[in-house]
């Protein structure tokens, strides 16, 4: 990494890091979790053992502002044709026909487009790595450049990664990627780097209507673990039995 | 339910690109070429002495140029060696590494022992350099009485047979990368390694077939008849089953409509029609498959010329078919986007990093190696001695 971008990052992390200390107001205000009302003192005593990371997405509160999208794209530099994590549009008519589309991965929001039917239904649906249990990108990762946190996020070592994409195949999802940059594997990372100091990822603190909630499932009380305990959830693909962390509410059997 | 042609925002990209369709083809060649030398040292077939030492330099040849493409696709290539250092053993990729120092070990004593005598005559003929070396090659062994000829050709012939399921590993493996993938349906199929498998050996004798006639033609030598005949029939063999399989695979998808038919029946229709229907299918096998019955069943009633042209015709459309076999697993199962209802386009540029030129580059590459082999190792020792006696003669 060179000096600016790591002159850059810092300045970012900082930025961020004001947000943080008013972030309680704001979050409390739009319904979602809020993990960082105590942020400071997370962040002293943050022990990774401590916490299994758990995602929900709740799809009938989605309106497709693509703000998630803008907000990963600036925290974690993502570069400009890929995607960590990106938002489908669905519409669904009677007969079940199918019509999906991801203009520049929801980023700009959705301009209005005409289906070749009578639309009976229509959704959003936020996408990102699903941080699987039993990952197929893990297990095929040649050198053990793909790794597991204690926490249940999968990671990618860019120092390690030798770029050979068996992980991009290997994803159901499509959720990995080449950089063209650092020509290594790149994934949502759970905003790893904001974790550790007790925020949220960017994407969950972006969204306005609280479709993206974030949780720990080590904590007694947590909103999420109680979601997931309690709502009726789905995860992508369930067949191939990746055990995804990430929980949909709301999903329809035409999502991909 | 409709395909919709939405993929998902990531795989707007073809990642795995001629250069991993090369990858396949090469290794293929490998233990194709091996597989034809261990039906001569092992089973003893000895009409297919006189390529009995022209396959094992080629897979030779083939082997030393298979990380070549790897290295050019790679991301970063200069960490390539973490594959020994972190192997994660839950990668069937992670393999790669241990399987070829294995097999390479494998192929340079078995090279060795069968040019030993060669070997040591050579160091004691010849004069200055050429003696030096030859003394450095022989590692200081000049013994060639009847006794330890014989342990040679026993441990030849254990070489050989440790050789073949070696080489079933080595490209077995291959398939296996792409046969245990879950993600995609076109690739996830235990027959995948058992179809690179056989099409390997296809490729193997196919190849040695164009490089041994070429070769003859070249030095107008005479082409060995029984040989040309032996190995178009082990070609018309392999070739059926690795057809059938490859048939059998797509039959039982469209026979079980299964969720994955709904892409791949579009993919084999549109995207891959020309590649796979017309090149693979067509061309590439039922071509060679009625120029080989030719030379088969007629063996006894064919002129030379006749016999020598449709298997070396055969020969060369199969070295198509296996290309396309390559080309249409590798970018065909990534012509779909993962979201099983988008399909992306893949046309390799002349120019780029991994694009058609550093292909041709990397394909010269292993016959480039081949004819420095040939010069230090001579492949068919007869051309030595016709020459020998050209040079004789006017005396």
């Amino acid at each position: 990494m060179n000096k600016d971008r790591r002159r850059f990052l810092k300045l970012l992390t900082s930025y961020f890091g004001l947000l943080a200390a008013k972030d309680g107001v704001y979050v409390r205000l739009l319904g979602g979790e809020n993990l960082s009302q105590d942020s400071t003192a997370d962040a002293e005593a943050y022990n990774p053992e401590d916490h299994l990371y758990a995602y929900a997405i709740d799809t009938r509160k989605c309106i497709g502002c693509g703000m998630c999208v803008k907000a990963d794209r600036l925290e974690n530099k993502v570069p400009p044709k890929n995607f960590r994590t990106w938002v489908e549009r669905y519409r669904i008519s009677e007969a079940g026909d199918v019509d999906i589309d991801s203009p520049s991965g929801g980023e700009n929001g959705f301009p209005p487009r005409v289906s070749g039917f009578n639309v009976a239904k229509a959704f959003f649906v936020p996408k990102l790595c699903n941080h699987c249990r039993h990952t197929p990108c893990i297990q095929v990762c040649p050198v053990g450049a793909s790794f597991h946190t204690p926490e249940g996020v999968v990671m990618v070592d860019s120092g390690w990664c030798i770029g050979c994409g068996y992980c991009v195949q290997a994803c159901p999802y499509g959720s990995r990627f080449i950089n063209p940059e650092t020509h290594c594997a790149d994934k949502c990372t759970l905003c790893y780097h904001r974790l550790v100091k007790g925020l949220q990822p960017a994407c969950v603190q972006a969204c306005p209507v609280g479709a993206r909630q974030f949780g720990d499932l080590k904590r007694a009380g947590d909103p999420v673990r109680q979601l997931i305990a309690r709502e009726r959830v789905m995860v992508l693909q369930p067949t191939l039995l990746t055990k995804p962390n990430c929980y949909y509410l709301g999903l329809d059997q035409g999502v991909r | 339910m409709e395909l919709s042609g939405y993929s998902y925002p990531n795989d707007f990209f073809i990642d795995w690109s001629l250069m991993i369709v090369l990858y396949p083809y090469i290794t293929g060649f490998v233990a194709g070429a091996f597989i034809v030398s261990s039906f001569y040292h092992v089973f003893e077939r000895n009409e297919l002495e006189p390529v009995g030492k022209l396959s094992l330099l080629c897979s030779f040849a083939f082997l030393l140029s298979a990380g070549l493409p790897l290295l050019n696709h790679l991301g970063h290539p200069e960490r390539a060696l973490n594959i020994f250092l972190t192997p994660n053993f839950s990668s069937a990729m992670s393999g790669f590494g241990f399987v070829y120092t294995f097999y390479l070990i494998v192929m340079e004593l078995e090279l060795w022992l069968v040019y030993r005598e060669y070997i040591v005559e050579t160091a004691r003929r010849s004069r200055g350099w050429k003696r030096r070396a030859f003394k450095w090659l022989s590692l200081g062994v000049y013994d060639l009485s009847p006794e330890s000829r014989e342990v040679d050709r026993k441990a030849i012939r254990v070489l050989a047979a440790i050789g073949i399921p070696a080489a079933c590993i080595l490209h077995g493996y291959v398939g296996f990368l792409f046969g245990a993938l879950k993600s995609n349906p076109w690739w996830s199929t235990p027959l995948m390694p058992v179809i690179f498998l056989f099409s390997a050996v296809v490729s193997g004798i196919a190849l040695l077939i164009v490089i041994y006639q070429t070769d003859r033609k070249i030095h107008g030598m005479r082409i060995d008849q029984e040989c040309v005949a032996s190995l178009s029939r082990w070609l018309w063999l392999f070739m059926i089953v690795t057809v059938s399989l490859e048939i059998l695979e797509i039959i039982t998808l469209a026979y079980e409509q299964s969720e994955a038919w709904e892409i791949i029946g579009a993919l084999l229709t549109t995207k891959l029609s020309f590649s796979f229907i017309s090149v693979q299918m067509i061309l590439g096998s039922l071509v060679p498959f009625v120029l080989l019955m030719v030379v088969v069943l007629m063996n006894s009633y064919l002129h030379e010329k006749v016999r020598n042209t449709l298997a070396f015709i055969a020969a060369a459309l199969l070295l198509i078919q296996v290309f396309a076999m390559r080309w249409n697993v590798v970018i065909g199962g990534q012509m779909f986007s993962k979201s099983f209802s988008g399909f992306r386009q893949y046309q390799p540029e002349f120019f780029e990093k991994e694009g058609i030129l550093a292909a041709i580059v990397i394909m010269i590459a292993p016959f480039l190696l081949l004819h420095l082999l040939n010069i230090i190792f001579p492949a068919f020792s007869d051309r030595e001695e016709a020459e020998k006696g050209a040079i004789a003669a006017p005396k």
